[in-house]
């Protein structure tokens, strides 16, 4: 599976992407297999109420399932315009 | 209104306003109204001064979110056309960072769909903006109250 990080998540994990092998079942078991990797998944992942997921480009939440989706995108709120 | 034209892009350099505002309506003779709106970088963010910022995006996702959000706006009033061209990269103060403009027969639906794009462009197209202080560079929060403004449309 392809993980997707932007802004401050980016910059906390090192990595714009990346791709994971995973059993998770929801958004909320890949974090915490994400989380248990190293301290700067750790960093990223300490406040989940500042943390969007999008799944497939589909705004999603941490109960999310898996199943199918080829891409997860974690990002904080979005500030444009 | 079908046939709307939907005009989308993002892009590090500068625009044009005049010069996308005549894209809009080239070759049509039924507009009657254009409404549009420029977004710059300020130099003060509350009591910090703002030396520059540099804007983030998702490229892809971020062109099809726009393109859903301009197609909203055509589905809600009779448009003719709407714009969003938004700038990623560094930017300065007084730099334009957005320009959203909607196209229609009459002045009403062009205000509104306009405001409506801006809304909905603060909440849900994916850009981050990191703004450089004197006490260094911090990611900007998203506010409460463009949430609020998003939900005066309704859902």
């Amino acid at each position: 599976m392809r993980v997707l990080y932007f802004a401050w998540l980016r910059e906390r994990v090192g990595a714009a992407t990346e791709e994971v092998e995973t059993e998770a079942s929801t958004v909320a078991e890949l974090v915490a297999e994400l989380r248990a990797r190293d301290e700067r998944h750790a960093a990223a992942f300490a406040d989940l109420a500042a943390v969007c997921v999008a799944l497939d480009e589909e705004m999603g939440d941490l109960d999310a399932p898996l199943a199918g989706v080829r891409e997860v995108a974690f990002f904080p709120p979005v500030t444009g315009g | 209104m079908a046939g709307a034209r939907i005009l989308v892009r993002v892009q590090e350099a500068d625009f044009d306003v005049s010069e996308e505002l005549e894209r809009l309506t080239a070759g049509r003779t039924d507009v009657g109204a254009v409404a549009s709106f420029v977004g710059l970088v300020r130099d003060r963010a509350g009591e910090a001064a703002v030396k520059g910022m540099t804007l983030e995006h998702w490229p892809g996702a971020t062109e099809r979110a726009l393109t859903r959000i301009a197609g909203d706006a055509a589905a809600r009033w009779p448009l003719q056309g709407a714009l969003i061209v938004h700038r990623v990269g560094p930017l300065r103060p007084a730099e334009r960072i957005v320009l959203a403009a909607a196209a229609s027969p009459h002045r009403h639906a062009a205000f509104e769909a306009t405001a409506f794009l801006m809304d909905w462009l603060k909440t849900e197209a994916p850009f981050w903006k990191k703004e450089e202080t004197p006490q260094g560079a911090r990611w900007v929060e998203a506010r409460e109250s463009d949430d609020a403004a998003k939900a005066r449309w309704g859902a």
